[in-house]
Protein backbone atom coordinates (compact mmCIF):
# COMPACT_ATOMS: atom_id res chain seq x y z
CA UNK A 1 0.00 0.00 0.00
CA UNK A 2 1.15 3.34 -0.90
CA UNK A 3 1.71 5.81 2.07
CA UNK A 4 2.29 9.64 3.15
CA UNK A 5 3.27 11.40 5.67
CA UNK A 6 0.41 13.98 4.91
CA UNK A 7 2.03 17.93 5.38
CA UNK A 8 -0.64 20.09 6.74
CA UNK A 9 0.67 23.35 7.17
CA UNK A 10 -1.27 26.28 8.26
CA UNK A 11 -4.04 27.50 6.35
CA UNK A 12 -5.82 23.90 5.35
CA UNK A 13 -5.70 23.28 9.23
CA UNK A 14 -6.37 26.65 10.88
CA UNK A 15 -8.91 27.99 8.24
CA UNK A 16 -10.11 25.33 5.60
CA UNK A 17 -9.88 21.94 8.00
CA UNK A 18 -12.49 21.03 4.79
CA UNK A 19 -9.74 20.16 2.58
CA UNK A 20 -7.98 18.32 5.10
CA UNK A 21 -11.08 15.98 5.84
CA UNK A 22 -11.67 16.14 1.99
CA UNK A 23 -8.02 14.83 1.49
CA UNK A 24 -8.31 12.04 4.05
CA UNK A 25 -11.45 11.15 2.80
CA UNK A 26 -10.46 10.79 -0.79
CA UNK A 27 -7.04 9.24 -0.50
CA UNK A 28 -8.41 6.48 1.80
CA UNK A 29 -11.26 5.82 -1.15
CA UNK A 30 -7.72 5.10 -3.09
CA UNK A 31 -6.17 3.17 -0.81
CA UNK A 32 -3.49 5.22 0.27
CA UNK A 33 -2.17 5.41 3.28
CA UNK A 34 -1.91 8.84 4.89
CA UNK A 35 -0.50 9.00 8.52
CA UNK A 36 -0.17 12.02 10.53
CA UNK A 37 2.83 13.98 10.22
CA UNK A 38 3.02 14.70 14.70
CA UNK A 39 4.86 18.00 15.67
CA UNK A 40 5.17 19.54 11.86
CA UNK A 41 5.18 23.03 11.97
CA UNK A 42 4.87 26.19 9.26
CA UNK A 43 6.49 24.55 6.39
CA UNK A 44 8.04 27.85 6.76
CA UNK A 45 6.17 30.07 4.08
CA UNK A 46 8.62 30.35 0.91
CA UNK A 47 7.69 34.35 0.06
CA UNK A 48 7.18 35.11 3.55
CA UNK A 49 9.79 33.41 5.74
CA UNK A 50 12.04 32.79 3.08
CA UNK A 51 12.00 36.45 2.48
CA UNK A 52 12.92 37.33 5.99
CA UNK A 53 15.32 34.64 6.70
CA UNK A 54 16.44 32.23 3.74
CA UNK A 55 18.78 30.59 6.34
CA UNK A 56 16.50 29.77 9.48
CA UNK A 57 13.87 29.20 6.42
CA UNK A 58 16.39 26.29 5.33
CA UNK A 59 17.05 24.70 8.75
CA UNK A 60 13.06 24.72 9.77
CA UNK A 61 12.10 23.50 6.70
CA UNK A 62 14.66 20.50 7.36
CA UNK A 63 13.01 19.46 10.29
CA UNK A 64 9.43 19.25 8.94
CA UNK A 65 11.55 16.95 5.87
CA UNK A 66 13.51 14.91 8.64
CA UNK A 67 9.82 14.41 10.45
CA UNK A 68 8.77 12.34 7.51
CA UNK A 69 12.40 10.78 7.32
CA UNK A 70 11.81 8.89 10.67
CA UNK A 71 8.68 7.96 9.06
CA UNK A 72 10.37 6.41 6.30
CA UNK A 73 7.92 7.84 4.44
CA UNK A 74 7.77 10.72 1.36
CA UNK A 75 5.47 13.74 2.86
CA UNK A 76 2.41 14.89 0.46
CA UNK A 77 0.72 17.84 0.59
CA UNK A 78 -2.21 19.97 -0.65
CA UNK A 79 -0.54 23.54 -0.88
CA UNK A 80 1.60 24.99 -3.28
CA UNK A 81 3.21 27.26 -0.95
CA UNK A 82 4.38 24.33 1.47
CA UNK A 83 5.27 22.36 -1.57
CA UNK A 84 7.22 25.15 -2.91
CA UNK A 85 9.72 25.17 0.67
CA UNK A 86 9.88 21.42 1.52
CA UNK A 87 10.54 20.49 -2.14
CA UNK A 88 13.19 23.01 -2.61
CA UNK A 89 14.77 22.58 0.68
CA UNK A 90 14.77 18.80 -0.22
CA UNK A 91 16.31 19.51 -3.76
CA UNK A 92 19.04 22.14 -2.42
CA UNK A 93 19.82 19.41 0.61
CA UNK A 94 20.28 16.32 -1.79
CA UNK A 95 22.08 17.92 -4.30
CA UNK A 96 24.66 20.02 -1.81
CA UNK A 97 26.50 17.76 1.18
CA UNK A 98 27.98 20.69 2.21
CA UNK A 99 24.88 22.69 2.71
CA UNK A 100 23.15 19.30 3.98
CA UNK A 101 26.09 19.27 6.67
CA UNK A 102 25.74 22.62 7.83
CA UNK A 103 21.69 22.33 8.41
CA UNK A 104 22.50 19.09 10.50
CA UNK A 105 24.53 21.26 12.67
CA UNK A 106 21.85 23.04 13.57
CA UNK A 107 19.18 19.72 13.63
CA UNK A 108 21.63 18.28 16.21
CA UNK A 109 20.73 20.77 18.50
CA UNK A 110 17.28 18.68 18.85
CA UNK A 111 18.62 15.38 17.86
CA UNK A 112 17.36 15.28 14.31
CA UNK A 113 18.95 14.83 11.07
CA UNK A 114 18.19 15.06 7.62
CA UNK A 115 19.23 13.33 5.20
CA UNK A 116 17.11 13.82 1.90
CA UNK A 117 16.30 10.12 1.43
CA UNK A 118 12.56 11.31 2.23
CA UNK A 119 11.06 14.38 0.46
CA UNK A 120 7.75 15.57 -0.95
CA UNK A 121 5.14 15.10 -3.29
CA UNK A 122 2.36 17.58 -4.27
CA UNK A 123 -1.06 16.08 -3.96
CA UNK A 124 -1.08 16.46 -8.01
CA UNK A 125 1.36 14.00 -8.20
CA UNK A 126 -0.49 10.87 -6.04
CA UNK A 127 -3.48 11.54 -8.02
CA UNK A 128 -1.14 11.69 -11.80
CA UNK A 129 1.35 8.76 -10.89
CA UNK A 130 0.01 6.87 -7.82
CA UNK A 131 -3.27 6.16 -8.93
CA UNK A 132 -3.61 7.71 -12.19
CA UNK A 133 -5.81 9.09 -14.44
CA UNK A 134 -7.21 6.29 -15.98
CA UNK A 135 -7.82 5.13 -12.37
CA UNK A 136 -9.78 7.54 -11.81
CA UNK A 137 -11.54 7.81 -14.54
CA UNK A 138 -12.87 4.45 -14.36
CA UNK A 139 -13.26 4.72 -10.08
CA UNK A 140 -16.02 8.14 -11.18
CA UNK A 141 -19.14 7.53 -9.30
CA UNK A 142 -21.10 10.36 -9.61
CA UNK A 143 -20.32 12.06 -13.30
CA UNK A 144 -19.57 15.79 -13.26
CA UNK A 145 -21.27 16.05 -16.67
CA UNK A 146 -22.33 19.96 -17.37
CA UNK A 147 -19.78 21.19 -14.93
CA UNK A 148 -17.60 23.74 -16.17
CA UNK A 149 -14.60 24.27 -14.57
CA UNK A 150 -11.89 27.15 -14.49
CA UNK A 151 -8.51 25.71 -13.64
CA UNK A 152 -6.01 27.75 -11.70
CA UNK A 153 -2.53 25.96 -10.98
CA UNK A 154 -1.51 28.65 -9.09
CA UNK A 155 2.84 29.32 -8.93
CA UNK A 156 4.79 27.34 -7.13
CA UNK A 157 3.66 24.05 -8.34
CA UNK A 158 5.26 24.52 -12.18
CA UNK A 159 8.01 27.35 -10.99
CA UNK A 160 10.75 27.25 -10.60
CA UNK A 161 10.63 24.53 -13.20
CA UNK A 162 14.60 23.55 -13.29
CA UNK A 163 13.83 22.54 -9.55
CA UNK A 164 10.02 21.40 -10.12
CA UNK A 165 10.15 19.30 -12.78
CA UNK A 166 6.79 19.34 -13.93
CA UNK A 167 7.27 20.48 -17.33
CA UNK A 168 5.93 23.71 -19.24
CA UNK A 169 4.59 26.54 -16.54
CA UNK A 170 2.87 28.03 -19.56
CA UNK A 171 0.76 25.61 -21.12
CA UNK A 172 0.02 22.64 -18.32
CA UNK A 173 -2.42 20.26 -18.62
CA UNK A 174 -3.15 17.73 -15.68
CA UNK A 175 -5.30 19.37 -13.72
CA UNK A 176 -7.41 19.73 -17.11
CA UNK A 177 -6.46 16.25 -17.33
CA UNK A 178 -7.68 15.28 -14.23
CA UNK A 179 -10.85 17.81 -14.53
CA UNK A 180 -11.68 15.74 -17.47
CA UNK A 181 -11.06 12.56 -16.23
CA UNK A 182 -13.97 13.63 -13.44
CA UNK A 183 -15.99 14.29 -16.47
CA UNK A 184 -16.18 18.24 -15.92
CA UNK A 185 -15.34 20.51 -18.56
CA UNK A 186 -12.16 22.52 -18.40
CA UNK A 187 -13.11 26.15 -19.51
CA UNK A 188 -10.37 28.47 -21.22
CA UNK A 189 -10.10 32.10 -20.10
CA UNK A 190 -7.40 34.64 -20.30
CA UNK A 191 -5.83 34.81 -17.20
CA UNK A 192 -5.64 31.23 -16.11
CA UNK A 193 -1.87 31.12 -15.29
CA UNK A 194 -2.13 34.40 -13.54
CA UNK A 195 -1.09 34.35 -9.73
CA UNK A 196 -3.88 34.56 -6.85
CA UNK A 197 -1.87 37.58 -5.83
CA UNK A 198 -1.72 36.48 -1.63
CA UNK A 199 1.90 34.91 -2.14
CA UNK A 200 5.02 36.30 -1.13
CA UNK A 201 4.05 38.47 1.87
CA UNK A 202 1.68 40.57 -0.28
CA UNK A 203 -1.57 39.42 1.05
CA UNK A 204 -0.49 40.71 4.65
CA UNK A 205 1.66 43.46 3.65
CA UNK A 206 0.08 45.06 0.80
CA UNK A 207 -3.95 43.69 0.70
CA UNK A 208 -5.03 46.06 -1.44
CA UNK A 209 -2.57 44.93 -4.29
CA UNK A 210 -3.10 41.49 -3.69
CA UNK A 211 -7.02 41.61 -3.84
CA UNK A 212 -6.61 43.72 -7.36
CA UNK A 213 -4.72 41.15 -8.80
CA UNK A 214 -7.12 38.42 -7.39
CA UNK A 215 -10.16 40.51 -9.05
CA UNK A 216 -8.54 40.58 -12.55
CA UNK A 217 -8.22 36.83 -12.06
CA UNK A 218 -11.88 36.69 -10.99
CA UNK A 219 -13.48 38.87 -13.77
CA UNK A 220 -11.35 36.50 -16.20
CA UNK A 221 -13.03 33.48 -14.83
CA UNK A 222 -16.16 34.92 -14.60
CA UNK A 223 -15.86 36.40 -18.41
CA UNK A 224 -15.68 33.16 -19.34
CA UNK A 225 -18.83 31.20 -17.55
CA UNK A 226 -17.46 29.18 -15.28
CA UNK A 227 -19.56 27.09 -12.50
CA UNK A 228 -16.46 27.53 -10.23
CA UNK A 229 -12.68 28.50 -9.58
CA UNK A 230 -10.61 24.88 -9.52
CA UNK A 231 -6.82 25.09 -7.20
CA UNK A 232 -4.73 23.04 -6.08
CA UNK A 233 -3.42 25.10 -3.18
CA UNK A 234 -5.00 26.11 0.16
CA UNK A 235 -3.82 29.50 -0.39
CA UNK A 236 -5.06 30.07 -3.28
CA UNK A 237 -8.24 28.34 -2.02
CA UNK A 238 -8.22 30.92 0.94
CA UNK A 239 -7.17 34.14 -1.30
CA UNK A 240 -10.22 33.47 -3.88
CA UNK A 241 -12.64 32.74 -1.54
CA UNK A 242 -12.17 35.20 1.75
CA UNK A 243 -11.16 37.45 -1.09
CA UNK A 244 -14.42 37.86 -2.57
CA UNK A 245 -15.75 38.87 1.03
CA UNK A 246 -13.06 41.48 1.14
CA UNK A 247 -13.47 42.26 -2.54
CA UNK A 248 -17.27 43.13 -1.62
CA UNK A 249 -16.63 44.97 1.70
CA UNK A 250 -13.74 47.04 0.88
CA UNK A 251 -14.31 47.66 -2.91
CA UNK A 252 -17.85 47.37 -3.37
CA UNK A 253 -16.95 44.28 -6.39
CA UNK A 254 -19.02 41.05 -5.88
CA UNK A 255 -18.19 37.83 -7.98
CA UNK A 256 -19.87 35.26 -6.19
CA UNK A 257 -17.63 32.50 -7.82
CA UNK A 258 -17.37 29.38 -6.23
CA UNK A 259 -14.09 27.82 -5.17
CA UNK A 260 -13.21 24.08 -5.07
CA UNK A 261 -9.92 22.82 -4.43
CA UNK A 262 -8.52 19.25 -6.43
CA UNK A 263 -9.19 16.89 -3.50
CA UNK A 264 -12.97 18.29 -3.44
CA UNK A 265 -13.74 18.04 -6.94
CA UNK A 266 -12.05 14.62 -7.14
CA UNK A 267 -14.07 13.45 -3.58
CA UNK A 268 -17.72 14.56 -5.28
CA UNK A 269 -17.08 12.83 -8.39
CA UNK A 270 -16.13 9.75 -5.90
CA UNK A 271 -19.71 9.79 -4.90
CA UNK A 272 -18.32 11.24 -1.24
CA UNK A 273 -20.88 13.24 1.12
CA UNK A 274 -20.41 17.01 -0.54
CA UNK A 275 -20.89 18.15 3.78
CA UNK A 276 -17.91 15.88 4.92
CA UNK A 277 -15.52 17.17 2.08
CA UNK A 278 -16.22 20.66 3.89
CA UNK A 279 -18.48 22.11 0.71
CA UNK A 280 -20.28 24.19 2.82
CA UNK A 281 -17.43 25.98 4.71
CA UNK A 282 -16.33 28.19 1.97
CA UNK A 283 -17.55 31.89 2.31
CA UNK A 284 -19.02 31.49 -1.25
CA UNK A 285 -21.58 29.02 -1.39
CA UNK A 286 -21.29 25.88 -3.73
CA UNK A 287 -23.83 26.76 -6.01
CA UNK A 288 -22.33 24.27 -8.44
CA UNK A 289 -23.97 21.77 -6.27
CA UNK A 290 -27.74 22.80 -7.79
CA UNK A 291 -26.62 22.57 -11.29
CA UNK A 292 -25.17 18.31 -10.20
CA UNK A 293 -28.31 17.64 -8.36
CA UNK A 294 -26.40 16.96 -5.20
CA UNK A 295 -28.15 19.77 -3.04
CA UNK B 1 29.52 41.94 -32.62
CA UNK B 2 27.69 39.68 -31.01
CA UNK B 3 27.04 38.92 -27.80
CA UNK B 4 28.52 36.29 -25.43
CA UNK B 5 25.55 35.43 -23.15
CA UNK B 6 27.88 33.40 -20.72
CA UNK B 7 30.38 36.32 -20.05
CA UNK B 8 28.99 39.25 -17.60
CA UNK B 9 28.26 42.44 -19.14
CA UNK B 10 29.25 44.66 -16.12
CA UNK B 11 31.91 43.46 -13.92
CA UNK B 12 32.19 43.19 -10.36
CA UNK B 13 35.17 46.11 -9.06
CA UNK B 14 34.77 48.76 -6.80
CA UNK B 15 33.51 51.55 -9.14
CA UNK B 16 30.40 49.04 -9.65
CA UNK B 17 29.11 47.39 -6.61
CA UNK B 18 29.95 45.71 -3.36
CA UNK B 19 26.25 45.21 -2.97
CA UNK B 20 26.35 42.40 -6.23
CA UNK B 21 29.01 40.96 -4.11
CA UNK B 22 27.15 41.00 -0.92
CA UNK B 23 24.28 39.60 -2.38
CA UNK B 24 26.12 36.21 -4.07
CA UNK B 25 28.18 35.84 -0.73
CA UNK B 26 24.46 35.64 1.10
CA UNK B 27 22.84 33.87 -1.65
CA UNK B 28 25.49 30.99 -2.04
CA UNK B 29 24.37 29.90 1.66
CA UNK B 30 21.15 28.75 -0.17
CA UNK B 31 21.78 28.47 -4.20
CA UNK B 32 24.20 27.37 -6.39
CA UNK B 33 26.65 30.78 -7.08
CA UNK B 34 27.26 30.16 -10.34
CA UNK B 35 23.55 30.52 -11.13
CA UNK B 36 22.67 34.40 -9.20
CA UNK B 37 25.89 35.80 -11.12
CA UNK B 38 23.64 35.56 -13.95
CA UNK B 39 22.47 38.94 -12.51
CA UNK B 40 25.57 40.32 -14.35
CA UNK B 41 24.30 39.62 -17.60
CA UNK B 42 20.81 41.44 -16.86
CA UNK B 43 20.79 43.36 -20.31
CA UNK B 44 17.48 45.66 -18.94
CA UNK B 45 14.68 43.99 -21.90
CA UNK B 46 12.45 44.44 -19.41
CA UNK B 47 10.39 40.68 -20.06
CA UNK B 48 10.48 40.86 -16.36
CA UNK B 49 8.37 43.58 -16.02
CA UNK B 50 5.91 42.43 -18.76
CA UNK B 51 5.43 39.47 -17.13
CA UNK B 52 4.97 40.96 -13.64
CA UNK B 53 1.47 40.52 -11.97
CA UNK B 54 2.53 43.28 -9.22
CA UNK B 55 4.16 45.55 -11.84
CA UNK B 56 1.25 46.74 -13.56
CA UNK B 57 -0.66 47.99 -10.79
CA UNK B 58 2.53 48.53 -8.23
CA UNK B 59 5.83 50.68 -8.55
CA UNK B 60 7.13 47.49 -7.85
CA UNK B 61 9.61 46.94 -11.19
CA UNK B 62 11.70 44.17 -11.09
CA UNK B 63 14.15 45.68 -14.46
CA UNK B 64 14.84 48.91 -12.29
CA UNK B 65 16.05 46.86 -8.97
CA UNK B 66 18.36 44.45 -10.95
CA UNK B 67 19.85 47.08 -12.36
CA UNK B 68 20.75 49.17 -9.15
CA UNK B 69 22.02 46.53 -7.59
CA UNK B 70 24.46 46.27 -10.61
CA UNK B 71 24.82 50.07 -10.05
CA UNK B 72 25.26 49.36 -5.87
CA UNK B 73 22.62 51.27 -5.06
CA UNK B 74 21.49 49.12 -1.93
CA UNK B 75 20.20 51.57 0.27
CA UNK B 76 18.12 52.77 -1.91
CA UNK B 77 16.71 49.17 -2.90
CA UNK B 78 16.71 48.22 0.39
CA UNK B 79 14.07 51.09 1.97
CA UNK B 80 11.80 51.18 -1.31
CA UNK B 81 8.66 49.40 0.21
CA UNK B 82 7.54 48.39 -3.67
CA UNK B 83 10.29 45.65 -3.22
CA UNK B 84 7.55 43.60 -0.85
CA UNK B 85 4.98 43.55 -3.88
CA UNK B 86 6.76 40.75 -5.62
CA UNK B 87 4.08 37.75 -5.06
CA UNK B 88 7.33 35.35 -5.75
CA UNK B 89 5.30 33.99 -8.92
CA UNK B 90 8.38 33.35 -10.75
CA UNK B 91 7.17 34.55 -13.77
CA UNK B 92 10.15 36.61 -14.30
CA UNK B 93 12.51 34.01 -13.40
CA UNK B 94 10.88 31.85 -16.18
CA UNK B 95 10.63 34.07 -18.76
CA UNK B 96 13.81 36.30 -18.32
CA UNK B 97 16.01 35.11 -21.57
CA UNK B 98 19.55 35.63 -19.42
CA UNK B 99 18.08 33.15 -17.62
CA UNK B 100 19.05 35.56 -14.35
CA UNK B 101 17.08 34.50 -11.03
CA UNK B 102 15.17 37.68 -10.44
CA UNK B 103 12.74 36.16 -8.12
CA UNK B 104 15.51 34.27 -5.66
CA UNK B 105 17.51 37.77 -5.90
CA UNK B 106 14.61 39.72 -4.51
CA UNK B 107 13.51 37.06 -2.19
CA UNK B 108 17.57 37.73 -0.91
CA UNK B 109 17.47 41.05 -1.19
CA UNK B 110 14.48 41.18 0.77
CA UNK B 111 16.16 39.29 3.56
CA UNK B 112 19.30 41.98 3.88
CA UNK B 113 16.05 44.82 3.92
CA UNK B 114 14.92 42.69 6.68
CA UNK B 115 17.79 42.65 9.02
CA UNK B 116 18.48 46.55 8.34
CA UNK B 117 15.06 46.71 9.86
CA UNK B 118 12.83 47.84 6.43
CA UNK B 119 10.16 45.81 7.33
CA UNK B 120 6.11 45.86 7.68
CA UNK B 121 4.65 45.62 10.84
CA UNK B 122 2.18 42.33 9.81
CA UNK B 123 5.02 40.99 8.55
CA UNK B 124 6.98 40.73 12.24
CA UNK B 125 3.68 39.50 13.85
CA UNK B 126 3.53 36.75 11.16
CA UNK B 127 6.87 35.98 12.50
CA UNK B 128 6.10 36.33 16.10
CA UNK B 129 3.22 34.06 15.75
CA UNK B 130 5.75 31.14 14.27
CA UNK B 131 7.97 31.88 17.11
CA UNK B 132 5.13 31.20 19.64
CA UNK B 133 3.26 28.79 18.14
CA UNK B 134 4.64 27.17 15.32
CA UNK B 135 2.49 28.44 12.62
CA UNK B 136 1.77 31.46 10.85
CA UNK B 137 -1.41 32.49 12.02
CA UNK B 138 -3.43 31.30 15.09
CA UNK B 139 -6.36 28.94 15.84
CA UNK B 140 -9.19 30.59 16.46
CA UNK B 141 -12.07 29.01 18.45
CA UNK B 142 -14.28 29.47 15.40
CA UNK B 143 -11.76 27.14 13.65
CA UNK B 144 -11.39 24.38 16.18
CA UNK B 145 -15.58 24.53 15.57
CA UNK B 146 -14.99 24.13 11.75
CA UNK B 147 -12.70 21.14 12.28
CA UNK B 148 -14.78 19.63 14.66
CA UNK B 149 -18.07 20.18 11.62
CA UNK B 150 -15.67 18.38 8.79
CA UNK B 151 -14.87 15.55 11.51
CA UNK B 152 -11.07 15.92 12.14
CA UNK B 153 -9.43 16.40 15.25
CA UNK B 154 -10.36 19.57 17.12
CA UNK B 155 -6.28 20.63 17.51
CA UNK B 156 -4.75 19.91 14.58
CA UNK B 157 -1.35 16.92 15.24
CA UNK B 158 1.20 19.72 14.75
CA UNK B 159 3.23 22.04 17.22
CA UNK B 160 -0.18 22.52 18.38
CA UNK B 161 -0.65 19.59 19.59
CA UNK B 162 2.68 18.30 20.57
CA UNK B 163 4.58 20.98 23.13
CA UNK B 164 7.73 19.07 22.56
CA UNK B 165 7.56 19.97 19.11
CA UNK B 166 7.42 23.42 19.67
CA UNK B 167 10.22 23.38 21.84
CA UNK B 168 12.33 22.06 18.81
CA UNK B 169 10.85 24.86 16.73
CA UNK B 170 11.60 27.69 19.05
CA UNK B 171 15.53 25.83 19.82
CA UNK B 172 15.89 26.10 15.82
CA UNK B 173 14.86 29.89 15.51
CA UNK B 174 17.15 30.74 18.04
CA UNK B 175 20.04 28.92 17.01
CA UNK B 176 19.39 30.42 13.52
CA UNK B 177 19.09 33.89 14.96
CA UNK B 178 15.94 34.05 13.41
CA UNK B 179 14.03 34.58 17.08
CA UNK B 180 16.79 37.93 18.26
CA UNK B 181 16.27 40.04 15.01
CA UNK B 182 12.62 39.44 14.78
CA UNK B 183 12.36 40.57 18.80
CA UNK B 184 14.19 43.83 18.25
CA UNK B 185 12.22 44.83 15.52
CA UNK B 186 9.58 44.05 17.20
CA UNK B 187 11.10 46.13 20.29
CA UNK B 188 12.03 48.87 17.89
CA UNK B 189 8.37 49.45 16.50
Amino acid sequence: MTKYAFFLGCIAPLRYPGLEAATKRVMQHFNIELLDLNGASCCPAPGVFGSFDLWNWLVVAARNLSLGESLNADLTTICNGCYATLQEAWHILKEDPSKRRRVNEVLSKINRNYNAKTGIKHIIEVFANDIGIDKIKSSVEKSLEGLKVAVHYGCHFLKPRKIRGHGSSEKPHILEDIVTALGAEPVHYKEKLLCCGAGGGVRAGNLDAALEITARKLASVKEAGADCILNPCSFCHFQFDRGQVELRERKGIEFNIPVIHLVQLVGLAMGIDPKSLGLYENEIPPTYLDKLGLR
Amino acid sequence: MELDSTKPLIKIDEETSDFIAEILEKGAQIFPKEELERILTCIQCGTCYGSCPSGRITAYHVRVIMRKAQLGLKEEVLKDENLWNCTTCYTCQERCPREVETTDTIRLIRNMAFEAGYVKKPHLIVSRNFIETGHSIPLRDEDKEKRKRVGVSEIPPTTLTYPEALKEVQTLVEATGFKEKVLKLLEEG
